[in-house]
């Protein structure tokens, strides 16, 4: 176990922040899989890490109703917003979802209790391994039932054609709405558990490019399933910890990667039929 | 006072709207949201600062090679990256995505071959001149701004309206499939949009670049989100749009920057563009056009 306590001790963090991004690229399959392109997860996430964090710096609540909390902060928020924004479609909403990313975060670099642009400071360690590890393992199984549900054969047909969906008698807004308060959800514990092993949070963190990054996540593991997500975000986060050697440039893998698999793997890094057929005749795709 | 702040707000707009001009341009013909324009902008400074200092080369010399420089990045980009995803029919999501993998590599091999620090022009090198009118300070060099980037627009706007080139364009824009039936090379079209917006989007880097005169490998994002924030208000696809929405911008920009806190400009700004957004989503001046891959 000398190993174990070793490596423990040096990358818990990343670990920590695999499982983290791993949700994350959960809450944003969620709303792709009703086929909406939002880009707000970033934001929620953001509200939920600063509500929670406020929450245990403030009132001292106890971490499990503070991740509620923040869980349901950042729903809330959805649930509001949701009405008006999910009108828009494609790319529109992508913008409009942009914006409301930009909102909060000005917001919040302008709040005094936000602490402002330096963030806030002092969040006490509460975030456990098995914690996120347990999350992670609940939000994979409830997302797969849902998969399997009505529910999530009302998502399907409203991705595949919103028109032909609704003609089916599928109440298209309101399962809309379902995915966007549920992703929302997901982002804000994400957020919450984020912000509660970083000591540390600020508005920067919940900007435009973590935005993409985490839509980056999705689309590069392959939206077709659960597994994809989750492997594009190890992927992405561990990646340019591995290339450290290369200094600055080391971020020019993840764009490489990035942009070759957008071109030779059209379905994302993780699609089984591909894998499988690859298997089947000896190791030759 | 105000005459002052007008003054700095037209330069600032008239950039944003160049900028703005290309990233719609690409929108409308090609239905991209090209994501790597910040980055393109970013290379044409560095370019234009290149030739300057290494090579001694003139101001506008600069500035033509930065345009070739950043316009021949954008024609890379769309046949070797935009143009495979449109024979595959990838749903829009998809080229957006690539163009981000585009941005985060351009942005880091500038990091790695130019490190973080910011890079100026030499002093000597700009036009020092300026004059009074009445109380407001004019720098030449803003004057310059101004004209190139109205010169340039002039130009595009001419070119769309009143030529062969523009209408086939603009046919491209309504539909590329039926513009492909009437004989046009749809194809060679895309590839000349993708150099021209870049080549803008370059030469709207070195005004930047000239205007605040500090250059970094990061200064690529805050101008693309001026440059969504342009083509959300002005209408998507919309030339006339990117140029109102553009000046808009500057505008509410400076002004409240003087008048409020230098942040919740921003916030005025996107709060604004998010209202217009759920009320009016196709922008205020444009079309909402539904284009299924």
């Amino acid at each position: 176990m000398e190993w174990f306590n070793d490596f423990w001790s040096t990358y818990s963090t990343l670990v920590f922040t695999v499982g983290v991004h791993m949700l994350l690229a959960l809450s944003i399959w969620l709303t792709l899989s009703c086929g909406l392109l939002s880009l707000a997860n970033a934001a929620f996430m953001g509200i939920g890490a600063y509500v929670s964090a406020l929450l245990t710096l403030n009132a001292g609540w106890a971490f499990p109703t503070v991740l509620l909390a923040g869980g349901i902060a950042p729903a809330l928020v959805a649930l509001v917003i949701g009405a008006p924004v999910l009108r828009l479609s494609g790319v529109y909403l992508a913008m409009a979802t942009l914006a409301f990313g930009e909102v909060v975060r000005i917001t919040v670099l302008n709040l005094d209790i936000t602490g402002g642009p330096e963030g806030l400071n002092g969040i006490p360690l509460a975030t456990e391994g098995w914690h996120i590890a347990l999350l992670l393992l609940l939000a994979f199984y409830g997302l797969a039932r849902l998969r399997r549900s009505k529910v999530g054969r009302a998502f399907e047909a409203i991705k595949e054609d919103e028109i032909a969906a609704r003609l089916m008698g599928i109440n298209v807004n309101r399962y809309k709405l379902l995915a966007f308060v549920l992703g929302g959800f997901i982002a804000g514990i994400a957020g919450a558990l984020n912000a509660h092993f970083t000591f540390f949070i600020s508005p920067r963190e919940y900007g435009f490019e973590p935005a993409v990054d985490i839509l980056t996540m999705a689309v590069l593991g392959g939206t077709g399933s659960l597994v994809g997500p989750a492997l594009g975000a190890g992927i992405l986060t561990l990646l340019p910890e591995l290339l450290r050697f290369l200094h600055d440039f080391r971020s020019l893998v993840n764009g490489a990667v990035l942009v070759l698999v957008v071109l030779f793997l059209p379905k994302g890094i993780w699609e089984p039929r591909r894998i499988r057929a690859f298997f089947r005749k000896g190791g030759q795709a | 006072m105000l005459e002052q702040q007008l003054l700095n707000a037209l330069t600032l707009g008239s950039v944003y709207a160049l900028f703005a001009l290309g990233f719609t341009l690409v929108f409308g013909v090609l239905a991209v949201i090209n994501l790597s324009h910040g980055a393109v902008f970013m290379v044409g400074s560095y370019v234009a600062l290149a030739l300057v200092t290494q090579l001694d080369a003139p101001l506008w010399a600069a500035m033509l090679g930065a345009a070739l420089a950043s316009g021949g990045l954008g024609l890379l980009v769309d046949v070797l990256i935009l143009k495979p995803l449109r024979v595959r029919n990838a749903p829009h999501l998809i080229p957006m995505i690539a163009t981000i993998g585009v941005a985060i590599m351009v942005t880091s091999s500038s990091q790695g071959l130019f490190g973080a620090e910011i890079r100026r022009f030499p002093e000597e090198t700009l036009p020092a001149a300026d004059f009074m009118v009445g109380a407001v300070h004019v720098r030449v060099l803003e004057i310059a701004i101004v004209a190139i980037a109205f010169l340039l627009m002039a130009v595009l706007f001419i070119t769309l309206k009143r030529t062969q080139l523009g209408r086939a364009l603009r046919a491209i824009a309504e539909s590329p499939k039926a513009a492909y039936l009437m004989g046009i090379n749809v194809e060679g079209l895309f590839h000349v949009t993708s150099f021209v917006a870049a080549a803008l989007g370059g030469i709207a880097g070195v005004l930047i670049g000239l205007d605040f005169n500090a250059i970094t490998p990061q200064m690529g994002q805050p101008i693309l989100h001026k440059g969504i924030a342009v083509i959300i208000l002005g209408g998507m696809g919309d030339i006339r749009g990117a140029l109102i929405g553009g000046l808009f911008l500057g505008f509410a920009e400076v002004i409240s920057k003087a008048y409020l806190s230098s942040q919740m400009g921003d916030a005025v700004a996107f709060g604004l563009l998010f209202l217009i957004l759920l009320v009016r989503p196709s922008g205020l001046f444009g079309r909402v056009l539904e284009r299924k891959a």
